[in-house]
């Protein structure tokens, strides 16, 4: 197990109430896994993926859980453990490349700045590496590549660069945070292509954040669907995509368009709309938009519990799925 | 025999909510303080009444000297009284119904506005400077009924003049024995209408002459801020000087030479809003509705580019009471006898040393005014661009 | 059979680039010689990247940008020889709905007001009847009539794009531009909006031309769909015809990026990894 999440749970404190971002999630991850945490916008999950590394923006902090990477508790490191931590084992891909990258400082740079931080290794060294990195992330021309700067290259080139970036340290566990959801569609399986292929050769887990469930459908071994802070199914990918044990997770599939259905017809789509944070629905939050809701919904929210011994689903009616 | 009972109780609930409303009517306020949510309220009425009565009491006879002396200032101040006790008797009177028969008030609706001005509340900072100037343009407002000497009375100079602060001149007197805390009271007139007016003007040229320069882009937005450009190359203060050299300063020279000198400042910071505002996606679809270009500018962009102007508007009172100050220090602006800070501050100088107080009241006030100004803007600043949490980035 | 409402014959759109003074350094071609139509009661896709210049197209036929050359016929006249101030009459049944549900409302008016503002304007009802318009038109689109009173800041993206909609029925409108009306919407939001056009454009007999890069969501929409690639379009079929038998190389590369919701079948994983990006424009 390279990492294990026991009920992470992070607030947002503001003026209006107290925000539960991510309330009590415990998930791991194993060595050179793909595991997906996948939901719709605003359910928690970019926060649960910087919980992990805490970077939580404030006002927002990371309440109370642990997070054990390699046997070691992350959120209770001191800053300067932490900070060797981030970039050398655990690589961490942000969802906006333009925003992630510094515009000011050239694509080689950033690259270079950070093996010689982590790797200690001197300016030409780790120019050439860079290079090299560059090269093997699909960049044509790196070299060139490598004194440009983010805003001369395209979206799907600075997403590259950025996993360039992410990877250049051989990270245990590669975090991605919606690494595709900014780019075309051409460009999309370029930038998953590139994933698998880092992923195997450097013997990576990757951690992948998205709400795109055909991303998911490509890359992940395991899926965990998140609403409204929570973790509701939790399943091998294979399972989740033929029989979802949960109802929000078959709304959701159900609501994919599917290429070759034939024109005209209409849609699955879940009725209504995701509940505000500052006022969830009492017990099971999903219960007002649920087709198998009823009032011993209402009581509390449902555990995780056991469908198989290696699925596990937060909904009290899973057996009726 | 419940029934009588009942019955009983009934009247005497309806004596005793019929005595809370006559006291709402005569002592503004008193209803308010027995609903736990209206508290607030209720203490800002009665403080406002409290007030009220303490300056009718103790100025009675000047109050009744306005029939007499029929000064227009003075006519307004009585009109102001009147008209603010009918509004807080109306408000106490009108609210403790409500609440007495227990009025299902509609939840409020919430407008953009009613949340900027809940932020607003929430700022103590920016409360206590709102407050500070009220405070302020209510005494300015009742001037001739709180001086207790006639600014411009000279009277025995050689006794009077350069006395210290004492309990009959709570701010000393000047080199010509005028009672210094009533020359303040009417110089706060002078400045701060200076500066509201002066800034109503410049904000409502700019807002037009701005949001045209934008919306319509292109030669006309060049020309038109070529001119702009031509204006702002001007260092105000000399531009100011030049004025009002050639006008005489008087206080509506003041307010027309302050407000049209600053109007391009403030049209080239609506143009950029107006620009930013022109590529969203209401403004398109409004152009998609057909809608001529006057009902866009007034309807969908000016309201939207709107805040900033606000809260700029509040630092530039706060300009132009400095530079009306600045003016009458040098002796360009507003001439003695009228008393405005900025020559109260310039006649004190002088005697610095041998009388601090001349100069360092009216100094201090000045101070006071422009830095809760200053903090209003802040506060403004604040309420309508709150840095608030992206949740959609969750 | 039906007739031709929307016919667009060698449509340029332009964009000059560089400052004047040194002379324009070139143009930027984000529509180059398009030409298609639409029948009446049809719903045309355009499916295209980003760059692609479906957004201009979609824009351009309505004049919110100017084109630079060529001709559309809205029932066989040519709007775009119209003077600025006929035209304002004509833009009433064409009417477009917008991508960004965040900012295509008026934050500072409310709802009942955004949707009434183009009724009044149009003189569509009579002056006392507008309220109830405006509660007959949410309803269409399945929002309570209450709403009416409220900001745009109180509802989610999904709502606010079913405000957009409803605003642009208001016009009752025959030609809808529907450009990338889902695209930032979650999925289960998503398929409700698509679903309230669907049941709209059948009961109303709508012409729509919907713009958007996901091929999926256009296929579960559209009658017909044209394939846009940098300014111009290199294929028109209709639907199933164009996604089961894909000619130019562009559409069969778009259907093969479109990822398939199974993780049984998978890219292989690549050995060696080469850079396929297509360029933007710069």
């Amino acid at each position: 197990m390279l990492l294990k999440v026991e009920n992470l749970r992070s607030f947002f404190f503001l003026d209006e109430g107290i925000l539960r971002a991510v309330d009590d999630i415990s998930f791991h991850v194993n060595e050179e896994e793909t595991v997906a945490l996948v939901g719709e916008s605003g359910c928690g999950k970019t926060i649960a993926a910087l919980s992990i590394i805490n970077l939580i923006p404030s006002p927002g902090r990371v309440v109370k859980g642990k997070v054990y990477f390699n046997g070691q508790d992350l959120l209770k490191m001191s800053p300067e453990k932490i900070r060797k931590t981030r970039g050398k084992e655990i690589g961490f891909v942000f969802q906006e490349p333009s925003m992630a990258l510094n515009p000011v400082f050239t694509v080689g740079d950033q690259i270079a700045e950070v093996l010689r931080l982590h790797m200690g290794m001197g300016v030409k060294e780790a120019e050439r590496e860079t290079i090299r990195l560059l090269g093997e992330t699909g960049i044509p021309e790196p070299e060139k590549r490598f004194k440009a700067y983010p805003f001369e290259l395209s979206g799907g080139m600075q997403q590259r660069a950025l996993i360039a970036l992410a990877v250049s340290c051989h990270p245990r566990l590669l975090i991605a945070d919606e690494p595709t959801t900014a780019l075309d569609v051409t460009v999309q399986i370029g930038i998953i292509d590139l994933l698998r292929h880092l992923q195997k050769l450097y013997d990576m887990a990757i951690l992948l954040i998205t709400h795109d469930l055909g991303v998911v459908a490509e890359m992940a071994d395991r899926i965990m669907v998140m609403y409204t802070g929570k973790i509701v199914e939790n399943a091998p990918a294979v399972d989740i995509f033929e029989e979802p044990k949960h109802p929000y997770t078959k709304g959701l599939l159900g609501s994919i368009p599917k290429l070759g259905k034939g024109s005209k017809n209409p849609l699955g789509g879940i009725p209504g709309a995701v509940p505000d944070f500052l006022d969830l629905p009492p017990g099971c939050t999903f219960h007002p938009r649920c087709e198998l809701g009823d009032r011993d919904c209402r009581k509390k929210f449902p555990k995780l519990f056991a469908v198989d011994y290696v699925r596990q689903s937060a909904c009290y009616k899973y057996y009726k799925m | 025999m419940s029934h009588w009972i009942q019955e009983y109780r009934m009247k005497r609930k309806n004596r005793f909510k019929k005595l809370i409303l006559f006291g709402a009517f005569v002592l503004p306020g008193s209803g308010h303080l027995l609903f736990k949510k209206n508290v607030k309220l209720g203490i800002h009425l009665m403080t406002g009444t409290a007030a009220l009565i303490l300056l009718v009491i103790f100025r009675w006879y000047r109050i009744i000297g306005t029939f007499e002396s029929k000064a227009f200032d003075h006519w307004l101040a009585v009109l102001f009284i009147i008209l603010s006790w009918s509004a807080m008797v109306f408000i106490s009177v009108k609210h403790t119904y409500e609440l007495l028969i227990d009025k299902i008030k509609k939840p409020r609706i919430k407008t953009p506005l009613v949340l900027a001005s809940r932020r607003f509340r929430e700022n103590k900072l920016a409360v206590i400077s709102l407050y500070v100037i009220c405070f302020f343009y209510l005494i300015a407002v009742l001037a001739p009924f709180l001086a207790t000497h006639d600014p411009s009375a000279i009277d025995n100079v050689l006794e009077t003049r350069y006395q210290s602060p004492s309990w009959e001149h709570p701010f000393g007197t000047d080199e010509y024995g005028r009672d210094l805390y009533s020359r303040a009271l009417y110089g706060a007139r002078v400045s701060l209408s200076v500066g509201f007016m002066a800034v109503v003007i410049a904000i409502t040229i700019g807002t037009f002459y701005g949001s045209i320069a934008g919306y319509f882009g292109g030669f006309i937005d060049n020309i038109m801020m070529r001119f702009v450009d031509v204006f702002i190359a001007f260092p105000t203060f000399f531009l100011l000087l030049m004025l009002v050299g050639v006008f005489e300063a008087s206080i509506v020279a003041m307010i027309l030479i302050l407000g049209l000198t600053s109007w391009p400042g403030t049209a080239r910071f609506i143009r950029g809003e107006v620009l930013s505002l022109k590529e969203k996606q209401f403004t398109e679809a409004a152009r998609a509705i057909g809608l001529p270009h006057r009902t866009i500018i007034f309807r969908h962009l000016i309201p939207n580019g709107i805040s900033p102007v606000l809260v700029s508007a509040a630092m530039m009172v706060s300009s132009m009471i400095y530079y009306e100050a600045g003016l009458s220090f040098l002796g360009i602006g507003i001439r003695p006898p009228t008393p405005t800070w900025g020559n109260m501050m310039s006649a004190g100088r002088d005697a610095l040393l041998v009388a601090w107080w001349v100069a360092l009241f009216p100094g201090g006030i000045l101070a006071a005014t422009m830095l809760s100004f200053n903090l209003l803007a802040d506060g403004l600043r604040d309420a309508f661009d709150p840095k608030v949490l992206m949740r959609r980035f969750l | 059979m039906a007739d031709v409402l929307l016919s667009v014959r060698g449509l340029k759109t332009y964009f000059p680039f560089g400052s004047r003074w040194f002379g324009t350094r070139g143009v930027v071609k984000a529509v180059d010689d398009v030409e298609f139509e639409i029948k009446r009661g049809q719903v045309l896709g355009l499916v295209g990247e980003s760059g692609s210049g479906k957004t201009t197209l979609g824009r351009s036929i309505l004049r919110l940008i100017e084109p630079s050359a060529g001709e559309v016929y809205f029932e066989g006249q040519d709007i775009l020889r119209l003077a600025p101030r006929d035209f304002r009459m004509i833009r009433r049944r064409m009417q477009i709905v917008f991508q960004d549900p965040y900012a295509t409302l008026n934050p500072r008016m409310q709802i009942k007001q955004i949707i009434a503002e183009p009724l009044h304007f149009h003189k569509m009802v009579s002056p006392n009847k507008v309220t109830s318009r405006v509660i007959e038109l949410l309803a269409q689109v399945g929002m309570e009539a209450y709403f009416m009173y409220r900001y745009p800041h109180e509802f989610s993206g999904g709502q606010r794009q079913r405000i957009a909609i409803a605003r642009a029925l208001s016009m009752e409108p025959d030609f809808i531009v529907a450009d990338e009306p889902v695209s930032a919407l979650d999925v289960s939001v998503q398929a409700q909006i698509i679903n309230i056009l669907l049941r709209l454009q059948k009961k109303m007999k709508l012409t729509i031309l919907f713009i958007s890069h996901d091929l999926a969501v256009v296929e579960s929409i559209a009658d017909r769909i044209a394939v846009m690639h940098e300014g111009k379009i290199v294929e028109e079929a209709g639907t199933d015809y164009l996604i089961r038998y894909p000619h130019h190389p562009y559409t069969k590369s778009l259907l093969r990026s479109v990822l398939d919701v199974d993780p049984t079948t998978r890219r292989p994983v690549k050995r060696r990894i080469s850079a396929p990006d297509t360029p933007t424009v710069k």
